[in-house]
């Protein structure tokens, strides 16, 4: 079977301190209930500046500078060990300060509902005009004209007509509602689409500069974010994907919106995959912006237990798949694993269905696995909040799932958890961590050799929408490349794949032998 | 405690009384799972919900320590990967002090 592969991913951050003050619910919601909240008071102290979020540790794995695994051998907590020299320019993608990205809001913006104070404005049009990435968009023209008053934008926000916009705690501009009276364009999410569209149109720039992928040559884009973008007669009616082409000038491609929480991902990847593999595109890109609502979501306790405010940083990714180039990792479509709506919502019969059902299906075993990547939260941001190591936990699980499956052995127990899994590293932006953050690094570990095979988990919390209490959960299995199946594979890749289907051979007749 | 689940729970006790209403709980970890037996039994310790100083002396046992109830069969599929994966005593200790 000619699976598709991956070419190519890209992985950008933002740092918006004043957007987790302004914009970050948590900080909005205490405003609203206890606005002399000693919280309130201490939080802006407990920001941090850019460098500190450019040698950061875990934001240095994002863009690529650092393997996961790295992070086992830096002292904790990371925040106190910086990376030293670290760059915003990443191997995958880069991070960019709150002051450039407002400039990219500014220029993503179609409908001139972003303003921004006339010297703000300037500069970042300069400073834009200096970044590989974006240097080419067509769009930065936006930013050559409209430069506002800070009279004018003062007057917006006072009025209650434009979400503000701050940078350095100075008001800078703002998002005016796009409506007079319609809930779904207010201001304020007018300003959550564009803070979604541009970062996911800055990580797309990102995938084109880094992989070589050609705008024109994209056929088709999934953007799988958690926000919603219509009007009130059809609130969520998209389409984000083709607004972040658009910027992107991807001329060729058309796209929709694919949701399902933090699993929105995975579905994302395996729809482009199956459109992929059934010939219907060439190439599709799968990509998501940040949310800014979940900036500083749990800042209460890092504020409490002395932390910075590690939550500041919006995501934003962008995955290119593509068809069999003979090379590429391939993702295998016949070993997709699925939380079923009969499946059951405990913890072990979401494993069995999302991690050893489907490998089960192609005579795999979870110790055919080399490494999982399920939601990579950043255990420095979670923990102190009390909600534990989430990648640890689902390692726990996936090793105590194959010692039920008579994979490993109970004693094997921590020494397999050590073996298939990584520190967390992404940001906690919901449907940023669930398990895309390792594509990239993952397509070049199996180039290099370092892994063979890699399961990637999105996992979904689908209760918040308040319409079902089912739980929802998605798997693909990432597989070295043995040669494209229409073409005469290498002498060595044939070996390969030989040794590769005796020892499935091997594997089947063991556990045919150990059901008897 | 989840303040829609105090809030459940609160309606829960005025409708059966607590006499024959025990809480079953699935909580992943020691504190939180003694935090949720702590609510239904004194009141909410954090004075945040429904249950704030309502005192519904309900007893809250964890599903770890309902194993002998259970049909094996159902719990070897539901249950007994996180008993291998959890702080099983921590968990049950925990929960157990607050049924006086």
């Amino acid at each position: 079977m000619n699976f598709p592969v991956i070419k190519g991913a890209s992985y950008g951050l933002i740092q918006a301190c004043d957007m987790v003050r302004y914009q970050g619910t948590t900080q909005t919601s205490e405003m609203r209930l206890n606005p002399a909240s000693e919280y309130l008071a201490q939080m802006p102290g407990h920001l941090r500046a850019f460098a500190d979020a450019v040698a950061y540790p875990p934001n240095q794995v994002y863009i690529g500078n650092l393997r996961p695994r790295a992070l086992r051998d830096i002292p904790s907590p990371w925040y106190n060990n910086p990376i030293p020299n670290a760059s915003a320019q990443g191997t995958y993608g880069a991070i960019l300060p709150q002051e450039d990205f407002l400039g990219l809001m500014k220029a993503v913006d179609k409908f001139d509902l972003v303003l921004l104070e006339e010297s703000f404005q300037n500069a970042a049009a300069e400073r834009l005009a200096a970044n590989a990435a974006v240097s080419g968009w067509k769009a930065l023209a936006a930013l050559q004209k409209g430069q506002a008053e800070a009279a004018q934008i003062e007057a917006l926000v006072q009025e209650h007509k434009a979400e503000p916009l701050y940078n350095g705690g100075k008001l800078v501009g703002c998002v005016k509602k796009a409506h007079d009276f319609d809930a779904a364009l207010s201001e304020h999410v007018m300003f959550e689409n564009l803070v979604a569209k541009a970062s996911a149109a800055f990580a797309l720039a990102l995938l084109l500069q880094k992989t070589g992928l050609a705008a024109e040559e994209v056929d088709y884009i999934i953007e799988c974010s958690e926000e919603a973008c219509g009007d009130m007669n059809q609130r969520g009616g998209g389409n984000f994907a083709k607004s972040i082409g658009e910027i992107c000038e991807c001329l060729n491609a058309t796209g929709s919106d694919m949701r399902s929480f933090c699993a929105g991902p995975a579905h994302a990847m395996v729809t482009a995959s199956a459109l992929v593999q059934a010939g219907i595109y060439k190439n599709v890109v799968v990509l998501a912006g940040g949310a800014s609502a979940k900036l500083g979501m749990n800042g209460k306790d890092h504020v409490k237990k002395g932390l910075p405010i590690l939550e500041d940083m919006l995501g934003a990714f962008a995955v290119h798949i593509g068809e069999n180039d003979g090379v590429s990792p391939i993702i295998r479509t016949d070993a997709v694993g699925r939380h079923r709506i009969g499946s059951g919502a405990s913890p072990q019969a979401v494993m069995q269905a999302i991690v050893a059902e489907p490998l089960n299906r192609v005579q795999l075993r979870i110790s055919d696995v080399d490494c999982f990547s399920a939601e990579m939260q950043n255990p420095e941001i979670t923990e102190p909040a009390g909600a534990g190591d989430v990648p640890l936990a689902n390692y726990k699980m996936i090793a105590a799932l194959g010692v039920m499956c008579k994979d490993f052995e109970k004693s094997e127990l921590a020494a397999v958890v050590d073996r298939i899994g990584m520190p967390g590293f992404a940001p906690t932006q919901g449907h940023i961590p669930s398990g895309v953050p390792f594509l990239g690094h993952c397509r070049d570990m199996i180039l290099e050799g370092a892994l063979n095979r890699v399961m990637i988990i999105g996992k979904g919390s689908l209760f918040l929408g308040r319409l079902t209490n089912l739980f929802d959960g998605v798997s693909f299995v990432v597989e070295r490349n043995p040669g494209k199946a229409d073409e005469p594979a290498q002498e060595a890749t044939s070996n390969e794949a030989v040794r590769s289907a005796m020892a499935e051979a091997f594997s089947s007749l063991a556990a045919s032998l150990r059901a008897q | 405690m989840d303040l829609e689940n105090q809030r459940r729970i609160k309606e829960f006790a005025e409708q059966y009384g607590s006499e024959d209403f025990i809480l079953v709980l699935g909580g992943g970890e020691a504190e939180a799972s003694g935090l949720a037996a702590e609510t239904v039994s004194v009141g909410d310790p954090t004075f945040a919900g429904p249950l704030a100083g309502v005192s519904l002396g309900l007893k809250a046992y964890h599903i770890f320590e309902l194993k002998d109830e259970i049909d094996p069969a159902v719990y070897e599929e539901q249950i007994s990967m996180m008993e291998m994966v959890l702080d099983v005593d921590a968990i049950m200790q925990e929960v157990a002090t607050y049924r006086g």
